[in-house]
């Protein structure tokens, strides 16, 4: 029964459906898979082993009875730890909300449950979302599972190493300026950005609300389809959520047929500043979808140059907002409060306690990013080149219908390698973060292994908004050729864990 | 404590006041203005919460379209223009009845804007009428409550720990700004009442909210800024927060503008802060210093969409509002034939509605009027109630004034059958015929009641019969009490005079 750790998601489907398997099994191999390696990887910081094994038997139960389920019920899933869930820890990777247990449930949280889905636990991350390796968890990091020594990407690098070390088949992140596609890209597993406003972000603890998308994960474009069609539609709760039908993603994953397709490779999102196993494989992965019958187009996006720095001033602007509710009054950690201290002390020290330097970091830029005097200067301007690049995504849509790109400029780097580097840091981005400035839907999925060191690369595509399913047609119109290319999916190849 | 003051018509003579007033109004709708928790006022602390108005992590708002459609509605009768398209924005500061440390307001893009209030002041030459510029009305969310525990002053000053309670969080608010307001001259303080008094009515009228400023539904903050001469610049202004009565308002810019006046004639500059109002020493102190402006970091609210409300909605709005009060009340001023003072009665009872009602049902405008200010308030007003809350219809009351026309029913009896209604004892007839409350008005009783009144005391019969006709009060009086009441008393006067042979 180890060998279902192995399993996509659609397979345990499969078998749970024809009662093959009991959800119970399928959850206690996965249970195991986590005890035996996660000391090693750190993908999880809360494993919610009796929550997952009861709706299992719930799920079992329920099938027995003959109930009509859903098509994943039954299959676990890890969920970044940024998702409020009732009764289980949510710490969004910071101790500023150590033991906090929310009293309400996300409505992606909502979805998944409904839907049958285990919830195996709470990934790791960047606290309150802010990196791009994990490092800068206050748990500590996580450990990629191709090479332990690298990063698996961040901020939801808990998820796409619980991925890659085979202990979910399905996770759940959220991707603010890469979030969910640059872990997918250096740990060989496929992720989602979906359409701005095209999953509900109610009880996402917000890092930037106008940025913030959550958005499934998987090993293959078909088991992240089938995710993202059960988390995603119009949600009351979450003004900024689109109302119209959800793109019907899973059968795009079903066809990947591309032929006639107008593929454009965005010019100013490689060559200088990208590895060149990176951009190796990049220019393969765009021969082998010309030679599945896309025709190629180049075309350029100037502001695309200006994204990086936009991106760090409207984040920061938000997040320095967003986070002032964490002050020690109504929930999590509260320092300093003596009967000696001022309101003001106690709320000042607990968040000089209870935050990272990142985080501080940042809300420190965002403050004064807003601040009267700088405001135009800064964060009226930002806005300004975020409407540029919509245009030059309009631009381009007019002509193409997908762009692509490498995810990541590089593949993992080596943990603390560039923790005393911010702006390295940030440039991890670069490629992924014009999308979320323009609120449109990316995915990230493998495109082999850079030759240089052996590690996994992603490609991303990208389409205008509501047009998701899009990014799977495509997406899995090259799984298919690249893996029977390559033989194997990419993960049958990595040693590590 | 208390600041040096000159006399009022001494400042006056110096300098001209500016007036400046913001109001804030809690709107009266079911829910909050971003969750679904109850507005209800005097719940138990912190039992009208959920997530997104404690401001939980993860939890965002979701408009009230209700509190939207007051807010332009409350635009249109101030006869503001209705933005096209404008924004939320984040009003961002520390403080612990605050739940996501920012108020979502509107800053640059209000709902409202650019409007007008006309309001009628007592002036040496009469009535006057001053036009009160509104530069805005925005939507935002109150604050939750902070209570101060263990201090002398109730303060966060000397206290020993604080409350708090959001259940007012969340709350929707409606601020109401005006643009300076210059030319009051010495009537600045009647124009700010005036003012405050006229936009609660209008509120009340429109429904949108139960204005009651004693339990903070309606708070004001007063702007005054003195300067030498009506030609030249605005001076610095202070701002009273807070000041929750009409009186109130009044009695503040009249004490600020002394309090002013004295600083300014010993050439002392005025600070820019906030002002606590007293209600019982009638005298402001410093508050906090505004004179290094707060940075709110406002930007647009990025979790609510931008608000566009169509022209159609807006016209429609537009169309379903109430008469303007102060026009309504001219009009019917004029159609019922009242004096100011009696119009003012109506008001002060707060029943012009009542009134209005009956008369379109056909009751006379004199005595709807007598009814409702007279023994309908006054019963009301003896168990603490609005009029209306003792739930007496137009109907019952024609019936009732009809029966009073035809000599069925006398003054006292009518009173007893209204006593009878509020208690919900039937309907009109049949409470008179259960209490046995119709006049009497068969002759024979009434006649052997005169005669026994008569005999009870015969010098009184002595006094009508020289001609002393004010003396048959006491016998009436003496029939109406043996037969409880339930006699005609000028059947009786009739009919004694003819007794007596007397001639009236």
């Amino acid at each position: 029964m180890s060998e279902l750790i192995r399993k996509d998601a659609s397979e345990l489907a499969a078998l749970l459906s024809s009662s093959e398997v009991s959800a119970v099994e399928v959850t206690q191999a996965h249970l195991d898979r986590i005890s035996q390696v996660d000391k090693k990887v750190h993908a999880f910081l809360h494993v919610d082993t009796a929550g997952a094994l009861a709706t299992a038997k719930d799920i079992d139960t329920r099938r027995a009875a003959g109930e009509k389920l859903g098509v994943l019920a039954g299959v676990p899933l890890a969920l970044k730890d940024i998702l409020a869930t009732q009764g289980l820890p949510t710490t969004v990777g910071s101790r500023i909300l150590e033991g906090w247990i929310p009293p309400y449930d996300a409505t992606v949280v909502k979805k998944l449950r409904e839907a049958g889905i285990v919830i195996l636990g709470k990934t790791n991350m960047d606290e309150f979302a802010m990196g791009s390796s994990t490092e800068h968890s206050a748990y500590g990091p996580t450990h990629n599972p191709w090479d332990l020594e690298r990063i698996p990407g961040g901020s939801g690098g808990g998820s796409s190493a619980s991925l890659a070390a085979f202990e979910a088949p399905l996770a759940i992140g959220t991707d603010t300026g890469g979030s969910i596609r640059q872990p997918a890209a250096v740990t060989g597993t496929v992720g989602v950005k979906p359409t701005y406003g095209g999953v509900s972000r109610y009880g996402v603890v917000a890092l930037a609300s106008s940025l913030d998308q959550v958005g499934p994960c998987g090993r293959t474009v078909l088991d992240t389809a089938l995710l993202h069609s059960v988390i995603a539609g119009h949600d009351p709760m979450d003004q900024t959520s689109i109302n119209a039908p959800v793109p019907s993603v899973v059968q795009a994953a079903q066809r990947g047929d591309i032929a006639g397709m107008r593929i454009g490779v965005v010019k100013e999102l490689g060559g200088e500043g990208y590895q060149a196993g990176v951009q190796q494989r990049f220019d393969e992965a765009v021969v082998v979808l010309q030679s599945l019958g896309a025709e190629i187009v180049e075309v350029s996006c100037p502001s695309f140059d200006y994204a990086l720095a936009a991106y760090y001033l409207i984040l920061p602007s938000e997040c320095s907002s967003n986070l002032a509710k964490f002050d020690g009054i109504r929930f999590g950690m509260r320092e300093g409060d003596d009967g000696t201290r001022s309101v003001e002390q106690v709320m000042s020290q607990t968040r000089a306690a209870g935050f990272g330097d990142e985080v501080i970091r940042r809300i420190i830029l965002g403050t004064y990013a807003l601040s009267a005097g700088y405001y135009d200067a800064y964060y009226g301007q930002a806005q300004k080149v975020r409407a540029l690049i919509a245009q030059d995504f309009a631009k381009a849509f007019a002509k193409v219908d997908v762009l692509v790109s490498p995810t990541a400029p590089t593949t993992a780097f080596k943990i603390g390698e560039k923790m005393d580097d911010p702006l390295a840091m940030y440039l991890n981005d670069i490629a992924t973060i014009p999308v979320n400035l323009a609120g449109l839907p990316g995915m990230s999925l493998p495109m082999g292994l850079a030759p240089e060191d052996g590690l996994p690369v992603g490609i991303q595509i990208m389409a205008p908004a509501m047009a998701d399913d899009r990014l799977y047609n495509v997406g899995a119109a090259l799984e298919r050729a690249l893996v029977s290319q390559w033989g194997a999916p990419i993960l049958s190849s990595m040693a590590g864990v | 404590m208390a600041e040096p003051v000159i006399a009022y018509d001494e400042a006056l003579k110096n300098f001209d006041p500016v007036l400046g007033l913001e109001v804030h109004v809690e709107l009266g709708t079911r829910t909050k203005m971003f969750c679904g928790c109850s507005t209800e006022f005097g719940g138990e602390p912190n039992t009208h919460v959920c997530p997104v108005c404690l401001g939980l992590p993860g939890a965002l708002p979701a408009l009230n379209r209700i509190g939207v459609e007051s807010a332009i509605r409350i635009g249109l009768a101030l006869n503001c223009d209705i933005a096209t398209w404008c924004r939320f924005a984040r009003k961002n500061y520390f403080y612990p009845d605050m739940p996501k440390n920012f108020q979502t307001s509107q800053y640059d893009e209000p709902i409202c804007f650019n409007g007008y209030l006309d309001v009628d002041i007592e002036t040496d030459e009469g009535r006057k009428t001053f036009r009160v510029d509104i530069e805005r009305a925005h939507m935002e969310e109150d604050t939750g409550k902070n209570t101060h525990m263990g201090g002398a002053t109730g303060r966060i000053h000397g206290a020993d720990y604080s409350l708090v309670d959001y259940n007012r969080a969340g709350i929707p608010l409606i601020e109401i700004v005006t643009k300076p307001i210059t030319g009051t001259g010495k009537y600045a303080p009647e124009v700010a009442k005036a003012y405050v008094a006229a936009l609660r009515d209008i509120l009340r009228n429109l429904g949108v909210s139960d204005v009651k400023m004693e339990q903070g539904s309606l708070r004001c903050d007063v702007n005054l800024s003195l300067r030498p001469t009506p030609q030249d610049e605005l001076g610095t202004r202070s701002e009273t927060k807070n000041v929750n009565s009409l009186r109130s308002v009044e009695r503040s810019v009249r004490y600020e503008v002394t309090r002013q006046a004295a600083r300014l004639l010993k050439g002392e500059r005025i600070v820019q802060e906030t002002r606590h109002w007293h209600e019982d020493t009638g005298v402001t102190t410093s508050g906090r210093s505004k004179e290094q402006a707060e940075d709110y970091r406002y930007f647009p609210e990025p979790d609510l969409i931008p608000i566009a409300p169509s022209r159609e909605w807006v016209e429609e709005l537009r169309a379903t509002l109430p008469e303007n009060p102060a026009f309504r009340r001219a009009r019917l001023t004029e159609s019922w034939n009242l004096s100011d003072l009696e119009m003012q009665n109506l008001i002060n009872a707060g029943v012009i509605d009542l009134v209005e009602t009956a008369v379109n049902a056909g009751m006379s405008p004199d005595a709807a009027r007598k009814w409702y200010t007279g023994e309908l308030a006054r019963v009301a007003n003896e168990r603490s109630v609005e009029v209306e809350e003792l739930g007496v219809t137009h109907v019952e009351l024609a019936r009732i004034e009809e029966l009073i026309t035809s000599g069925a029913l006398n003054d006292k009896l009518a009173r007893q059958v209204l006593e009878g209604v509020v208690a919900r004892e039937g309907d009109v007839d049949s409470i008179i015929a259960s209490r046995g409350l119709a006049v009497v008005s068969d002759d024979g009783p009434l006649l052997e009641a005169i005669k026994a009144a008569l005999a009870a005391d015969p010098e009184v019969a002595e006094k009508i019969a020289s001609g002393k006709l004010q003396a048959a009060g006491a016998v009436v009086g003496a029939v109406m009490k043996s037969t409880r009441g339930q006699a005609d008393a000028a059947r009786v006067r009739e009919l004694l005079f003819a007794h007596l042979g007397v001639s009236e």
